[in-house]
């Protein structure tokens, strides 16, 4: 565990460089981030991001590619396309929230 | 007066036919019928299925029929369930029947669903493009292995999560040893692609059974979420446009629950109900339970994980029914054996808190089976579990293993 400061706030991250505190998350966050793994957000960034926000406070657990894909109504080819390479981790560490867990 | 009260319970697979049995001797005749209701008449040994393409299991010693499974006092309906009113109380089954339900409790697992994926159910499918996760699909893929003269054996995980998780690993170890005693390992790319980032999902498991790969000189192709087949290039194809080739294919296509699960609304996106992790009580309902594989408890799907829940939830039923609160928890616990090949197998044992353990087990510090480390005793043990399954687990018997995980013997890893 390491604290770090992205975008003026002192955060607590795992090795990994995820938030360790999801609740530190703040929608200013999210571009330093994005920025971080190379991207820049656009609109359809920010509804998944919003999504994944939402789904964490209710359900507990950060959302697979397929939910967030079915609830979402975005072809999984178009979450490669917004989040290359790795969506779901990279999805959930721009959304500030923890890896998902590769279903057990 | 005295009116009878239904508990219908949806499947009678690993968790329904223990579930039922257990009932049944707990729930007096004169208040509950007991009705079971399974879209066929045979009951499969699932883990069988991973050893009869090598030979090492026969299809019959896989198959029974379901019927003398079934105790006596339980009425068991062959039919396919269409639809839950959970707001009339009220199961419809396909042909029409319609069975009203004072408890329900839905134990139809996960199917493997190859139509899910585009190009998988080809001319090359059950030929090129095999699989092991049905009893029709292990045969065929039995067959072709017989013929298999080397090339690019690749094994495939289409996404999770899957039953019995360490399965296509399993069949990977097999497969190598297999090759190797045909004197076909240097003809063949034995391959292994995963969506996963590494061997396992659970870490400490993953460096363990990642080594093992390297060990036999598996290829691994991490982080594949698999788009299509290409049967007519042979190649599988991701979201991000790499490819894999294939001769010779063995695909676990993704699993899913049962279609009227979410017909009925009761279900997640991939058709599990969710529920209470540590009472599998339906979420929203109070009369609607959800077993085995069915449910979406983070844990494993696997026919230990659905004994260990089935002994739990028998005593908490009783209480809820009496209206009471119900007194047990379940924490995830899950065993599994792994097979390695050349005559042996791991054991992984874990719970909703807890990291796969070193350490033996049953018996704290004598074994015979050890966690985590490669033995024969392990794979003595995976190959006997068959017969305590037909004749002690299905039957409701005690194994006289604890459903709570138990930490002694065991050593975090
Ligand atoms: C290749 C393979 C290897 C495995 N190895 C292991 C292992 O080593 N260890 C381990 O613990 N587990 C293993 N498993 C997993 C284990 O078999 C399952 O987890 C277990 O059977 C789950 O029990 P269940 O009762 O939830 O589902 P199932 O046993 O699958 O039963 C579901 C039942 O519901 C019925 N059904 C489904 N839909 C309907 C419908 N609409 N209407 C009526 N009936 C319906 C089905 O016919 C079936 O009888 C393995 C599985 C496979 C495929």
């Amino acid at each position: 565990m390491t604290t770090t400061t992205i975008a003026g706030h002192e955060l607590e991250v795992n090795e990994e460089g995820f938030l360790t505190h999801p609740e530190q998350w703040t929608e200013d966050l999210a571009p330093e981030l994005a920025r971080l793994i190379g991207l820049e957000l656009t609109d359809a960034h920010w509804t998944l991001i919003r999504f994944l926000r939402q789904d964490y406070a209710t359900e507990g657990e950060t959302a697979t590619l397929r939910r967030v894909s079915t609830r979402t109504d975005t072809p999984i080819k178009s979450l490669f396309a917004l989040f290359p390479g790795k969506p779901a981790k990279k999805m959930a560490y721009v959304s500030g929230l923890p890896k998902p867990k590769g279903c057990v | 007066m005295n009116t009878t009260k239904h508990l219908v319970v949806l499947g009678a697979g690993t968790a329904g036919t223990m579930v039922v049995n257990k009932l049944r001797r707990r729930l007096p005749a004169d208040q509950w019928t007991i009705t079971v209701v399974n879209k066929d008449e045979v009951h499969d040994y699932q883990p069988g299925y991973l050893f009869i393409p090598f030979g090492l299991n026969t299809p019959e010693q896989v198959r029974k029929q379901t019927r003398p499974f079934i105790h006596d006092g339980i009425e068991l309906l062959i039919g396919d369930v269409e639809r839950v009113d959970t707001a009339a109380n009220e199961v419809r089954l396909t042909d029409g029947r319609v069975l009203p339900y004072d408890q329900l409790v839905i134990a139809t697992g996960t199917t493997p669903r190859p139509d899910q994926t585009e190009g998988t159910l080809g001319i090359q499918w059950h030929r090129e493009v095999g699989e092991f996760y049905t009893y029709e699909g292990a045969v065929a893929l039995r067959d072709r292995l017989d013929t298999f003269e080397g090339g690019r054996l690749v094994v495939h995980i289409t996404e999770l999560p899957i039953k019995c998780p360490v399965a296509p690993l399993e069949f990977a170890f097999l497969a190598d040893d297999w090759l190797r005693r045909r004197g076909l390992r240097e003809k063949t790319e034995l391959v292994f692609v995963t969506p996963l980032d590494g061997a396992f999902t659970k870490p400490v498991a993953s460096r363990t059974l990642g080594g093992l790969l390297a060990e036999k000189g598996i290829i691994v192709e991490p982080d594949f979420m698999v788009e299509r087949i290409d049967q007519e290039r042979q190649v599988l194809v991701s979201y991000d446009e790499r490819e894999v080739a294939y001769d010779q294919l063995v695909t676990v296509p993704l699993n899913m629950g049962a279609d009227f699960v979410a017909a009925s609304g009761l279900g997640d996106e991939l058709n599990y109900v969710p529920v209470d992790k540590h009472t599998f009580l339906a979420t929203g309902h109070d009369n609607v339970f959800a077993l085995g594989d069915a449910n979406n408890i983070p844990t494993s799907k696997a026919g230990s994980v659905a004994h260990f829940s089935v002994e739990v939830f028998v005593d908490n039923f009783l209480e809820h029914i009496a209206g009471r609160p119900m007194p047990h928890s379940f924490d995830g616990h899950a065993n599994c054996f792994v097979e390695s090949g050349h005559g042996k197998a791991l054991l992984l044992d874990f719970n909703y808190d807890t990291e796969p353990l070193t350490g033996s087990f049953p018996i704290p510090k004598v074994g015979p089976m050890t966690l985590l480390g490669e033995s024969r005793a392990n794979h003595l043990g995976k190959l006997a579990f068959r017969h305590i399954y037909w004749n002690a687990l299905l039957p409701g018997r005690p194994l006289g293993l604890p459903a709570e995980m138990s930490m002694s013997g065991k050593n975090p890893a």
